[in-house]
């Protein structure tokens, strides 16, 4: 039992991926499908504003909106900013501006990126068009970039489109990368520290004496920091379990196994594990259990039975 | 709306503001703002009739997230509690209805946010239409960039106007212990042009909790506590291109329903980001010269995510506690180009 110093604090890479997939209405589907053709369509409002691009419903009345239009490719730049460091995920990779861009026929701007050779080249209400990207699947990216278009008068011919194309874009694929750094905190860095000595720290709260573990750094009931580390274990009790009978992507684990809850000795409450090393069917509450190293010591790869006799249901009953 | 109930801020805390606080979990970071303000009122968790937080899993990585910053509340036994996915000035609305409602007379509010794990500007991109936008990963700052250059072409603002700003709520956060950018410094270079290093908030972590408490308990547990006279929030249309950026309309809106213009302020705690939308605030709200504008330095001196609006609302009660201000405005906003606001009117009753 010691007070705890302050640890240096662990750190690790965290990278959080999701490919959201997202359905179409039918204004976006004709949208995205739309500009996989090169076509531009808006959707015109009850007022007759036409909004590129489009949404299904009005901003300002929260009408439905179908009625489609088709619309130029050139534009004018309603705004802009100068982006001389460009992120990953970005349209372009070279330094350009971000600008909101009204397409000939619109009433409303459209964001993307501008080609241009530095901000001296850029400026509210220059004309500028669209660049396609060579390959196209119907996404907004469809428009690799806008880019200069001085010359040309501005299109303001809008025609009536019925938003039919073959094949089209139902669903767009949201797909997204975040990189983060992940510190777990004072009390969690101990736990892991200690885990990676095989001994297993709990956190006793200073209110209500009761033992946490894994702790992490408060108690839940008293809602003050737990600062005094207690080791627990190693051995402990199940004191209840469930058996797992279909086996997890990508887990090497023969099926079925014992999934149990294990009250770690002189523990408050107990920490969830595997049980191995006994035939699954003959898993039961009070079997005394100690854990088993994984190969490179961080952390109990599982627990299995120590030999001693199970424990009194009085003694657990209170940590179920 | 104007309440019948009486609800006042009786207690506010926050933490520093740091770069980075790797040494603390979200617990371990929001736990001392907690004990902090119930020592203020004196109050015990177990005291507390409704509690509410505000946060997002997005800048921590991690689905919820909030689960384990509320251990540090003490959550047994079941207390009535509630999480908004936003910044805490959203929290503490909730909390506020629920105290109008009868429901309870006292409430903590809490927000935290910690945005040294990842790159907050990448990070935000998340937050915008999936359809349109966030494929083109527009970070923050450029979508601030292109209301700031509307500005500047609207005749509105300028570069040496935006520095002003800038460096005027960073000498004013000199005398703010709690700020991450205290005292003026170098406007730097271009992060994405018009806006420059100094036009943009510290990316920071931070906590901050607030209680409210109903008619004769708040004055009981504060000798002058911070009325809520009016509160509302509104968001603009989601399309960025169907919007003037150069207006705050729901700001308006906002104010006009909390009653922020009936009589004048002499307080104002904005939520501006970015020196440009102190521009487009002020407008909105019909500020001149004679009210005192983020004395705490406001959100470019310390800017933590998912806190900084309960921030501008607990540095505007603040003010009032301690009799610097009689009637106050705080201003809470999320999303790009100031896309949802809110607005509370605080008041101090007349002192003797
Ligand atoms: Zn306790």
């Amino acid at each position: 039992m010691t007070s705890a110093p302050a640890p240096d604090t662990l750190r690790a890479p965290l990278v959080v991926e999701f490919p959201f997939t997202r359905s179409l209405g039918p204004v976006q589907s004709a949208f995205l499908t739309g500009l996989r053709e090169r076509t531009v369509l808006g959707v015109r409002t009850e007022g007759g504003r036409v909004l590129v691009p489009p949404v299904e419903y009005d901003p300002e009345t929260a009408a439905e909106l179908r009625e489609l239009v088709e619309i130029g490719a050139t534009g004018t730049v309603t705004t802009w900013a100068w982006n001389p460091e460009p992120r990953p995920g970005q349209p372009l990779s070279t330094p350009f501006a971000w600008v909101l861009v009204r397409l000939d026929g619109a009433d409303t701007a459209l964001l993307h990126a501008l080609d241009a050779p530095g901000p001296d080249a850029v400026r509210t209400g220059m004309r500028v068009r669209i660049r396609w990207a060579a390959e196209r699947a119907g996404a907004i990216t469809d428009i690799a970039c806008f880019e200069p278009s001085e010359s040309g008068e501005a299109v303001t011919d809008v025609r009536e489109h019925d938003g039919a194309f073959d094949d089209p874009v139902t669903g767009i694929v949201a797909a997204a990368r975040l990189d983060y750094t992940y510190s777990p905190g004072r009390a969690q860095t101990r736990y892991l520290r200690a885990l990676a000595d095989n001994r297993t720290v709990g956190e006793r709260c200073p209110s209500c004496t009761k033992v946490y573990v894994p702790p992490r750094g408060a108690c839940p009931t008293c809602g003050v920091a737990t600062t005094e580390q207690v080791e627990v274990g190693p051995r402990g009790t199940v004191t209840t379990y469930c058996i797992v009978n279909i086996k997890a992507r990508g887990l090497d684990i023969e099926v079925p196994y014992v999934y149990a809850h294990i009250a770690l000795d002189g523990a408050g409450l107990a920490l969830h594990g595997r049980i191995g090393g006994i035939p699954y069917d003959q898993v039961r509450m009070g079997l005394r259990v100690e854990p088993v190293w994984s190969e490179d010591g961080r952390y109990p790869d599982h627990y299995r039975p120590c030999g001693e006799p199970d424990a009194d249901y009085d003694t657990y009953k209170e940590l179920l | 709306m104007t309440p019948d109930r009486e609800v006042a801020i009786v207690a506010f805390a926050q933490t520093d503001h740091l770069r980075t606080t790797d040494e603390f979990s979200e617990v371990e970071m929001v736990m001392p703002v907690l004990h902090e303000v119930l020592r203020q009122t004196g109050l015990k968790t177990s005291d507390i009739g409704f509690t509410c937080s505000g946060s997002s899993d997005y800048l921590a990585g991690r689905a919820f997230s909030f689960t384990m910053a509320l251990d540090g509340v003490g959550a047994w036994p079941p207390i009535s509690e509630s999480h908004v996915e936003m910044d805490g000035a959203w929290a503490l609305y909730e909390a506020w209805v629920k105290l109008l409602t009868g429901e309870a007379d006292t409430a903590l509010v809490y927000a935290y946010g910690k945005s040294s794990p990842g790159s907050v500007r990448d990070v935000l991109t998340r937050q915008l239409d999936p359809y349109y936008l966030a494929p083109l990963w527009p970070d923050s700052v450029a979508l601030a960039a292109l209301q700031a250059q509307a500005l500047i072409d609207a005749g509105h603002t300028d570069e040496p106007a935006l520095a002003t700003i800038a460096t005027r709520s960073r000498e004013d956060a000199s005398a703010n212990p709690h700020a991450q950018l205290p005292g003026a410094r170098p406007q730097g270079e271009y992060i994405v042009g018009p806006l420059r290093t100094g036009d943009c908030p510290p990316v920071g972590d931070g906590a901050a909790a607030v209680i409210l408490a109903v008619g004769d308990k708040a004055r009981e547990l504060c000798d002058r506590p911070a009325w809520i006279r009016g509160m509302d929030h509104r968001i603009e249309p989601h399309a960025l291109g169907v919007r003037d950026l150069t207006d705050s309309p729901s700001t308006r809106l906002a104010a006009e329903r909390a009653g922020a213009f009936e009589r004048p302020v002499d307080t104002a705690e904005l939520h501006a980001p970015f020196s440009s939308q102190e521009v487009v605030l002020r407008r909105a709200l019909d500020l001149d010269d004679r009210v005192r504008v983020n004395p705490s330095g406001g959100a470019l001196a310390a800017n933590p995510m998912m806190a900084a609006g309960l921030v501008r609302l607990g540095e505007a009660a603040a003010r009032i506690h301690r009799g610097a201000s009689d009637r106050a405005l705080a201003h809470a906003t999320s999303g790009p180009c100031l896309q949802q606001n809110l607005v509370a009117v605080l008041e101090g009753e007349n002192r003797a």
